[in-house]
């Protein structure tokens, strides 16, 4: 489904990565590894189509996603360092939000869904702000619930901030995911137990040459 | 497609009712610039009267120019950005609706604001409604240009000054129109023209302002 070819990148003068390929199948879960300052979020940015890469092009279905980012778009759901979650809206507006935004027809009993899968459906009229960061990440991965017809998730550290029942959670929607035939590339730098089988792609220490 | 459109828009708005002091504080701006004029000028009336229509379109730049700092930076800070970019809809759709819900909470209470300013400044009723009209009229055109100028200096240091001194000779020629249109209702001839001129610049501006804004914020977000 995902492809890349030969990715280069480059972060202030300094070379993260080169000639990397690597594909990423349905129903696949790959965790990209490395040391901090390796280039995983570039990476992440890169297969996103927020970051271009030096060289080399990143393809959906066989074509250069930045011909098709409408559509890849619509496949793609980022779980980013940053939650994208606004303090001043609820738990609940912030879903509606983002799935009107990405034109996403949406219920609100599917958003309730979505905050009782991740376990938040107390704090739904609750003004985000008001939130902690372990709660603002479960909104930011309750996305995760609602796109259940995106085939790409693409999650970068998702597990930070999460307590033991949130990892568990995202766990299992991990699997579920997987076995929909969707597929996953995450990074994560603590010991994870993973659900499914995952392929590992390391990025040389220290950045490379 | 226009969906996503009006997501932002109503997303920017409720936003905005959340965060009212931000909005009132451009508002209190405007109407501050705008009174200093006769502390400092005196209160000779004929001079008020002629400088007044220069002195309200000034101020509603400065306005717009202040204003823009809130435009793209918040959803910069809190990744609502990255997320608008990665929604599957057009970029310039989306920016659209953040723009219109900008000059509602900008360039419209500008607009309505001035209307007590032209009695303020003793402007007879023709000139003043041609104020009001060139100000309705050239707005949209402000939260366009200034956005192309907020989404270039996006997660730059300094942002604030570079931003003025991009937008603000762009701002020249909606000034110069919006002086005009008042100097000829002043005397006794129909303002149309310029007004027309204005609501070209501005419905050019709403064509060609969108691609330019949704390039720069993929430049930007890099």
């Amino acid at each position: 489904m995902l492809e890349c070819v030969d990715l280069q990148c480059e972060r202030g003068h300094r070379q993260l990565f080169d000639r990397l390929s690597f594909r990423v199948d349905a129903g696949q879960c790959l965790q990209i590894a490395g040391d901090n300052g390796a280039g995983k979020t570039s990476l992440l940015r890169i297969l996103c189509g927020l970051l271009s890469p030096n060289s080399g092009e990143v393809r959906w279905q066989g074509r250069p996603i930045n011909r098709v980012r409408d559509e890849y778009g619509a496949d793609l759901v980022y779980v980013g360092h940053l939650n994208g979650v606004k303090d001043d809206l609820t738990a609940a507006e912030n879903l509606q939000v983002w799935a009107a935004m990405a034109d996403l027809p949406t219920s609100a009993e599917q958003v309730v869904q979505a905050l009782r899968m991740l376990g938040i459906e107390r704090f739904a009229h609750w003004p985000a702000g008001q939130l902690s960061q372990g709660q603002k990440r479960r909104i930011a991965l309750a996305r995760l619930a609602m796109a259940a017809r995106a085939r790409v998730w693409i999650l970068d550290e998702p597990f930070n901030a999460l307590d033991r029942g949130g990892v568990q959670v995202l766990n299992q929607m991990i699997e579920q995911h997987v076995a929909r035939g969707g597929a996953v590339v995450l990074t994560t730098h603590q010991s994870w137990e993973a659900p499914v089988p995952v392929t590992r792609l390391d990025l040389p220490a220290g950045g490379g040459a | 497609m226009i969906g996503s459109l009006l997501a932002v828009l109503r997303r920017d708005l409720l936003l905005a009712v959340r965060q009212r002091g931000d909005v009132a504080n451009v508002l209190m701006f405007f109407v501050i610039v705008v009174t200093m004029f006769p502390l400092g000028v005196g209160p000779d009336k004929d001079t008020l009267r002629l400088i007044a229509p220069g002195v309200v379109w000034v101020a509603a730049l400065l306005s717009a120019i202040v204003s823009l700092g809130r435009l793209f930076a918040l959803d910069y800070a809190d990744g609502t950005l990255e997320q608008i970019m990665l929604s599957g809809q057009p970029l310039s759709l989306t920016v659209l609706g953040k723009i219109a819900a900008h000059w509602l909470v900008t360039g419209m209470p500008i607009t309505v604001m001035s209307v007590a300013l032209a009695m303020v400044f003793d402007m007879a009723a023709v000139p003043g409604g041609a104020l009001v009209a060139s100000l309705l009229l050239g707005t949209p055109c402000l939260s366009l240009i200034g956005a192309v100028g907020a989404a270039l200096t996006l997660g730059l240091r300094g942002a604030g000054v570079l931003v003025t001194l991009l937008v603000l000779p762009l701002y020249v020629p909606v000034l110069i129109c919006g002086a005009l249109a008042v100097d000829r209702a002043t005397a006794g001839l129909s303002p149309a023209p310029w007004l027309m001129v204005l609501a070209a610049f501005s419905l050019g501006a709403t064509v060609l302002a969108p691609w330019a804004i949704g390039a720069a914020l993929r430049v930007s977000v890099e």
